[in-house]
């Protein structure tokens, strides 16, 4: 095999304390189930789904409860046998009420969900593989939560050379998509195969930070005991730096190829997939289970008992963090997702949904007394995306929002490095979603 | 000697040229513009303030002159000016009702439940894309005051119960507010339309009424107590056809909550006096 052309690493970035030793070798284990569930219609990129049950029919686990409303969308599976008890607002975790399907889990119900097959996802015709993608629900596991089939199903005339699997998790604290890694490899090479063969891809790289060298040596034994490959698959060890898991700087890390600003990976031949969703994937084109649970990081100095817990989607927050001893008193903040791309909890009472990748829990209250921007410029050596975040800031402080644009506001990716590199705790991150809500708003009138 | 001479020949030679170039340029040129232009503009508020529509206040001045808008479609300048713009024109100052800004929301500190604490930098649009700011309700006022911050008029200011506050008399109806709010609250409309909404979440009964205790619950009464047809439910919230004008207290009477109110003197919100305020509080 040829060696790939990345230097493994790119430009700018930071270097966070990476806080995973508190989970990064515990083993993945499984939450009971508790006796009430709420899926949001929308948790996924796109449009939300139509919900196809009725309040106080019974579902079985696994049972398409929502159809995808549209083709940027996808299907909704409940995550447990039992009854539905309602179908109205409830709360999302960022506080918001969204429409969603409560489930009242039977407590009698072994929970079990029979295998089913769809036939050898290996030789199916690509459009019922792609339309299969969505009726399992699957989406980007990473964080975005990106309908997975939308990527899959390229456009006319276009074609991927390479599938890049992401197992950077440069997420401080995360361990979620390590530990899968290390424990199930052969699932994330069959999702690999499935997926690879599904886009017509040459050959598939597993890019993995350099800090989980057992995932390295895990996923390269299931790659020699496969033998022979429909898809050929290589693991390439990338260097330790945040944002190694944004897909921009994963392809320039490997191939030394840069993704123009406003295009995407397709553009250059590629697409990009987290490896816990090809685990998925091979999970519903093997045994018929669709996405109904996920594995999630339960960190973070408020936790008692960390742990990397697979759990049903739906679970209540509050519920998580009761089973990890979470709750005491001195909590602070909970975060969703990581530390730096991770959204505040607003409310217990949301549910784990399928873009959630961990549960951080802080006891400490951040300084967050906002200083003046005294342009020492770190904010620029940390964007990997070459922008002029202390340039960015000072026009969204003015309301200057028009003027961002030419600044190139729509390509920050909120990977928050700025944010974390900022002496003066200017809020970058939070300044510029906020203006590019404006800015959306600005342009809808002009229209 | 020889080199001065010739240096002031040249320098008077280019000083002819141009000013023969001046004056042609000046005499076959020239563009023709309506004196009357500059002498309206002159009696416009020059805040450029977008409120009638135009581009500026210039733009406004070029379109009355052409006689394609009437003087009071300016909301800023006061009846006085108007007149003499009118006068000035030789037209009528034309019929125009003054509109203000309307916030659809009276859920203040004291009225909408809270289920987390937002603790971060202090503008509406920062607070409404972390974790909606702590409010119980997705859809109400954040308190923050960003539309204060963006009216140039001094006409918006919040009160101590975290709403924002809208002086009629100083209001514009430029509609800078209106942008300004993340959560589409506040609106233009005419003064004159008495019956006002100040709920936007779209949750009906106890959903409601658990987020915000002046929250609409959607039961219709006011509907169905409306002159037939002005107020219509639609998406779990009363719609108020304010073209229609003043309506009267009748609709509002039943209602359970305070969502729809009846403006007597055209202000939204009762000022509330803060030494009375604190005297309640110890």
């Amino acid at each position: 095999m040829q060696r790939l052309p990345g230097s493994g690493t790119f430009s700018h970035g930071v270097h966070p304390d990476e806080h995973k030793e508190a989970t990064e070798g515990l083993p993945i284990e499984r939450m009971p189930f508790v006796s009430r569930f709420v899926l949001p219609l929308s948790q996924h990129i796109g449009a939300p789904c139509r919900p196809v049950v009725r309040p106080n029919q019974r579902v079985r686990r696994g049972q398409l409860v929502a159809e995808p409303g549209g083709f940027v969308s996808t299907a909704l599976h409940s995550p447990v046998t039992g009854r539905v008890v309602g179908i109205g607002p409830r709360r999302h975790p960022n506080g918001q009420l969204v429409q969603a399907i409560e489930i009242e889990a039977d407590p009698l119900d072994p929970q079990d969900m029979p295998d089913q097959s769809f036939g050898d996802p290996l030789t199916m015709p690509v459009p019922e593989l792609i339309d299969l993608v969505q009726r399992g629900g699957m989406v980007g596991l990473g964080g975005a939560a990106f309908p997975s089939h939308v990527k899959y199903k390229l456009p006319e005339g276009r074609s991927a050379r390479w599938l890049v699997l992401n197992g950077c998790e440069c997420e401080p604290f995360l361990t979620c998509d390590h530990r899968v890694m290390v424990e199930h490899p052969d699932r994330v090479l069959r999702g690999i195969q499935i997926v690879g063969r599904l886009l017509g891809v040459e050959e598939a790289v597993i890019g993995v930070e350099l800090n989980k060298p057992d995932a390295i040596e895990a996923l390269r034994h299931a790659i020699e005991d496969a033998g022979d490959l429909v898809v050929p698959t290589r693991v390439q060890g990338v260097k330790v730096k945040y944002p190694q898991g944004a897909e921009k700087m994963l392809i320039k890390a490997l191939f030394d190829v840069e993704v123009p600003a406003g295009k995407l990976p397709l553009d250059v031949g590629m697409v990009v997939n987290n490896v816990g969703t090809m685990a998925a994937v091979a999970d519903w084109f093997d045994h018929g289970r669709p996405l109904v649970e996920r594995v999630i990081t339960v960190s973070g100095p408020g936790v008692r008992r960390p742990a990397n817990l697979l759990v049903p989607i739906g679970t209540p927050i509050r519920a998580v963090l009761e089973y990890c001893d979470a709750l005491g008193p001195d909590v602070q903040e909970i975060v969703m997702g990581g530390p730096m791309m991770g959204q505040p909890v607003a409310s217990l009472d949301a549910p784990v949904l399928k873009g959630t990748s961990g549960l951080l829990v802080f006891t400490e209250s951040r300084d967050q007394a906002m200083r003046a921007c005294i342009k020492c410029g770190r904010c620029l050596e940390a964007c990997a995306y070459n922008l002029n975040p202390s340039r960015l800031g000072r026009l969204a402080r003015a309301g200057r929002i028009e003027e961002m644009e030419r600044y190139h506001l729509m390509d920050c990716m909120e990977c928050g490095a700025c944010t974390w590199a900022c002496p003066s705790r200017i809020p970058l991150v939070q300044l510029f979603r906020s203006a590019k809500g404006n800015l959306r708003k600005i342009k809808a009138a002009a229209k | 000697m020889d080199v001065i001479l010739l240096a002031v020949a040249i320098m008077t030679g280019l000083g002819l040229f141009f000013a023969i170039v001046l004056t042609v340029s000046y005499r076959y040129l020239k563009v023709e513009e309506d004196p009357r232009v500059d002498a309206v503009e002159a009696k416009l508020p020059a805040t450029n303030c977008g409120a009638c529509g135009q581009a500026g206040c210039r733009a406004f001045a070029e379109k009355l002159v052409a006689g394609e808008l009437s003087p009071s479609q300016c909301t800023v300048s006061s009846p006085d000016a108007i007149d003499e713009i009118a006068e000035l024109l030789g037209v009528s100052a034309g019929e125009a009702d003054k509109r203000v800004a309307r916030v659809h929301c009276a859920g203040g500190l004291a009225e909408a439940r809270t289920i987390a604490a937002y603790d971060g930098f202090d503008t509406c649009g920062a607070a409404a894309v972390v974790s909606a700011g702590g409010k119980a309700c997705s859809w109400g006022c954040l308190g923050l005051g960003d539309c204060a911050a963006a009216c140039t008029f001094d006409a918006l200011h919040m009160n101590v119960n975290g709403l924002p506050v809208v002086d009629v008399d100083k209001c514009t109806a430029c509609g800078d507010c209106v942008v300004a709010c993340p959560r589409n609250l506040i609106d233009i409309e005419p003064l004159s339309a008495d019956v006002l909404v100040q709920c936007s979440a779209p949750l009906a009964g106890d959903d409601a009424r658990e987020v915000c205790a002046v929250a609409c619950d959607a039961c219709g009464r006011c509907a169905q107590d409306a002159p037939e047809g002005l107020i219509r439910m639609e998406n779990n919230l009363p719609v108020v056809d304010f073209e229609a004008g003043p309506m009267g207290p009748r609709p509002t009477l039943r209602c359970p909550t305070g969502a729809i109110v009846w403006l007597r003197d055209g202000r939204q919100f009762p000022v509330i006096d803060v030494p009375a305020l604190r005297r309640n509080h110890g």
